[in-house]
């Protein structure tokens, strides 16, 4: 199947990918690093991926047969990984996350545990990753009013997305929990815990 | 994080002790770009060739780690002799009191005090000293970032940054010749990539009307006031990639012109990006100063990819 990606400019030296889902947003955003010279950033976001060149340089007219042979390579090297994340399951709004989806508090917690999570992208903030593939029946919508300030390490969720709030900041997503995780260090190399295409499962630590 | 200040300070090179910070004074260089994916911004300075040009004036590698300042800039005591620069934004710099010209090296001796003003048109001054500013690196970069905190933290009064060896060959340049900053630029724009989520008129309005700039301006961005841009739907944007210079647009309609040090992704829809070559002008946009958008035709790409080796 070829698969035709949708390019929009986005100024002079990156343009918008648009893609049909998110597997392909992680396979590309993968292989374009290796596959064309002159790259500056790859930023995957939800079914998108943001390809910017080095200043001064322009996209190649031949971008969108060099994008289409990435997408219909079979390439897999270098996907992913998986880690597991130990976490608490005692957030602020763990109740009203059960009332939204009609269920019990422990039946959320059920639900989340046995959810696999791939991450999507990750954006926000240094090493904020949006984690996909939570279970259908809980999707809450943000809060009203964001929090000023959410703890660092905070387990959220907000529409079909996951996440592990690495810093403290403001932030609209519901807390339901807490993840015993560093998710950025600058010590560490890559500083980011969580990168686009890893497969996270959360275990309840006691 | 640690400021400048925690530096271990009385290097062979000498030392720059701050006595007033100015409004906001950072160090910058070239910035940590290819960390986008991990939610990192680019950053460094925000007026590129302005930094560059400081340093060349010097004689230093151009991304020599310098200060930029914000409108008022700082005073500094310097312990050795050095030769200076100041480019960017236009601002009064003394030594001792004496005048001293922009866009062209100066030398500093042992116990000068350098005193640079309040900028008259544009935002951003650098300032380069030979040797460059010696700072600890985050990720390859002495960049501040507003946006994260990364990077050594603003200068503070009391602070004392070592001189570092950044110096190719003696500076050669003397004076460079610097377009104006204007107070009231045209910036040339690039459609999209979400122009389709606007009202038919939206574009048309960006293009056809003065925005004044507000004062809510730092290097994350610039709030624009002036029309409002309608939209086409109520849908919300999926978080997505960001470009340096983009046109985001909140549910106020009211423009924000992103800059060095804005968020990876973002959930508002990109009406235009500014062109490479105008980012310079809108780093200096400073609070009160009108700013036009014209069309530019999206560029010729480059005829072929290159192979990659």
């Amino acid at each position: 199947m070829t698969i035709r990606p949708g390019i929009r400019p986005a100024g002079d030296r990156a343009v918008l990918v648009e893609l049909p889902g998110n597997a392909t947003v992680r396979k590309l955003a993968r292989l374009v690093p290796r596959g064309l010279a002159g790259i500056d950033e790859v930023v995957a976001g939800h079914e998108t991926v943001l390809i910017s060149w080095e200043p001064g340089r322009r996209p190649p007219v031949d971008l969108e047969a060099r994008l289409s042979a990435m997408l219909s390579s079979s390439s897999t090297e270098g996907e992913g990984g998986s880690i597991d994340v130990p976490v608490v399951y005692d957030g602020p709004d763990l109740a009203a996350v059960a009332e939204h989806a009609g269920v019990s508090p422990e039946e959320v917690v059920r639900r989340h545990l046995a959810s696999r999570f791939e991450v999507g992208f990750v954006g926000f903030a240094p090493g904020f990753a949006y984690l996909l593939g939570g279970d259908p029946s809980l999707r809450p919508p943000r809060l009203d009013e964001p929090r000023t300030k959410v703890p660092a390490g905070s387990l959220a969720i907000a529409g079909e997305y996951s996440a592990v709030y690495p810093s403290e900041s403001p932030g609209g997503w519901n807390l339901i929990g807490r993840a015993l995780i560093e998710p950025f260090d600058l010590h560490r190399d890559p500083p980011a815990l969580l990168q686009t295409g890893m497969h996270v499962h959360f275990v309840e630590s006691s | 994080m640690s400021g400048p200040g925690l530096l271990p300070s009385g290097s062979l090179a000498g030392l720059v002790r701050v006595i007033d910070a100015g409004a906001r004074t950072t160090l910058q260089d070239l910035g940590r770009p290819g960390h986008a994916h991990l939610g990192i911004p680019a950053s460094g300075a925000a007026d590129i060739p302005a930094a560059t040009l400081a340093n060349r004036l010097v004689g230093n590698a151009e991304g020599a780690p310098v200060l930029e300042t914000t409108l008022r800039g700082p005073e500094l005591r310097f312990d050795a002799p050095v030769t200076v620069a100041v480019t960017g934004a236009e601002v009064e710099v003394t030594v001792d009191g004496r005048p001293a010209a922009m866009h062209a090296p100066f030398r500093v001796r042992s116990g000068s005090l350098v005193r640079i003003g309040q900028a008259t048109r544009g935002l951003r001054s650098y300032v380069a000293v030979r040797g460059g500013f010696d700072a600890p690196l985050t990720l390859g970069s002495a960049s501040h970032d507003e946006l994260t905190g990364l990077g050594p933290a603003p200068l503070k009064p009391g602070d004392r940054i070592d001189l570092g060896s950044h110096a190719l060959d003696a500076p050669t340049v003397d004076v460079a010749p610097v377009a104006p900053i204007l107070s009231s630029p045209v910036l040339h724009v690039v459609p999209g990539p979400r122009d389709d989520w606007f009202a038919p008129d939206a574009l048309t309005t960006l293009l056809g009307v003065a925005y004044t700039v507000s004062d809510q301006v730092n290097r994350i961005g610039a709030r624009l006031r002036g029309p409002q841009l309608q939209r086409r739907t109520d849908d919300e944007l999926r978080s997505e990639g960001i470009a340096r210079g983009s046109i985001q647009v909140p549910p106020s309609g009211w423009p924000i012109l992103l800059l060095a040090d804005h968020p990876t992704t973002g959930g508002y829809p990109v009406i235009a990006v500014v062109s490479e070559a105008d980012l310079p002008a809108a780093a200096q946009l400073r609070p009160g100063d009108i700013v036009r958008f014209r069309l530019r035709r999206p560029p010729a790409a480059e005829p072929r990819s290159e192979d990659f080796a």
